[in-house]
């Protein structure tokens, strides 16, 4: 069974395929809600015939079903008779050809990089700073009084037992603390 | 333009045998650290505390700071 990988963009334009009259065997994969999306288009945009051959530029698929460029004028058709023959007798200008005409992107054309990180780092910042808005707006208009435990004079009260208490007094909280000078070391 | 064939085989034996003993020296070294940086220094703090540690005069202490339920600070 042959798996289809879609990128985004073809499975934007899913349409119904044609059906090659009634000797064709071809599965016809449709999608009726392809219509309806776009009767609201107001852009003419190309719809991709998911029942035929499909080219692709992946990093990680290397070999298409089909080439790139399928209509062959007469210059091509000669260079692919040609390519029947001894690889050794095409010239490197005839080699490039050839690959041109097989794929569109070299790999080191696909792995070109972009500018999308300015993109999404930015689009980042943007929400962490609206994120930051409406913390601070929550923390004025929604947020209870805090704890009559959080005040200064309770703390200090907190603290003074805990040393009292001699809490973990070999390595920890009054280990540091000064009992004959009253002080923290 | 003719390249020499890649390595086809064995590429998991070469990285094995690459990475294996680094992982385990790095990993007794990780264990010597905590042992000497961490076990060793605690267990002697714990040691010096005990050593000049007066039960009776802490208890005392924490008495007067009223810090126990059980007995009242000296004198109420």
């Amino acid at each position: 069974m042959v798996v289809r990988v879609l990128n985004l963009n073809q499975m934007l334009h899913l349409t119904a395929g044609r059906v090659g009259g009634l000797f064709s065997r071809r599965a016809v994969v449709g999608l009726t809600n392809s219509g309806a999306r776009m009767s609201s288009h107001h852009e003419v945009s190309d719809q991709v015939d998911m029942s035929q051959p499909m080219y692709w530029d992946r990093l990680d698929t290397p070999l298409p079903d089909r080439a790139w460029i399928d209509v062959l004028d007469s210059k091509d058709k000669s260079l692919k008779q040609k390519e029947k023959g001894p690889w050794t007798a095409l010239s490197k200008e005839e080699k490039i050809a050839l690959y041109r005409l097989k794929f569109n992107h070299t790999y080191p054309e696909m792995k070109k990089p972009s500018h999308e990180w300015k993109t999404v780092i930015g689009g980042m910042f943007i929400f962490f700073g609206i994120t930051g808005l409406v913390v601070f707006w929550q923390g004025h208009y929604v947020y209870p009084p805090q704890p009559h435990t959080f005040g200064e004079e309770w703390q200090a009260k907190q603290i003074q037992r805990m040393l009292d208490m001699r809490v973990n007094p070999i390595e920890g909280f009054s280990a540091k603390w000064d009992y004959k000078n009253k002080q923290w070391k | 333009m003719s390249l020499a064939k890649p390595a086809m085989r064995g590429l998991l034996g070469k990285r094995l045998r690459f990475h294996l003993p680094i992982a385990f020296a790095l990993s007794l070294v990780a264990a010597a650290a905590f042992k000497y940086g961490v076990t060793e220094p605690r267990k002697q703090a714990y040691a010096d505390f005990y050593k000049q540690y007066d039960t009776t005069k802490e208890f005392n202490n924490m008495r007067d700071a009223g810090v126990f339920e059980s007995v009242r600070p000296t004198g109420e």
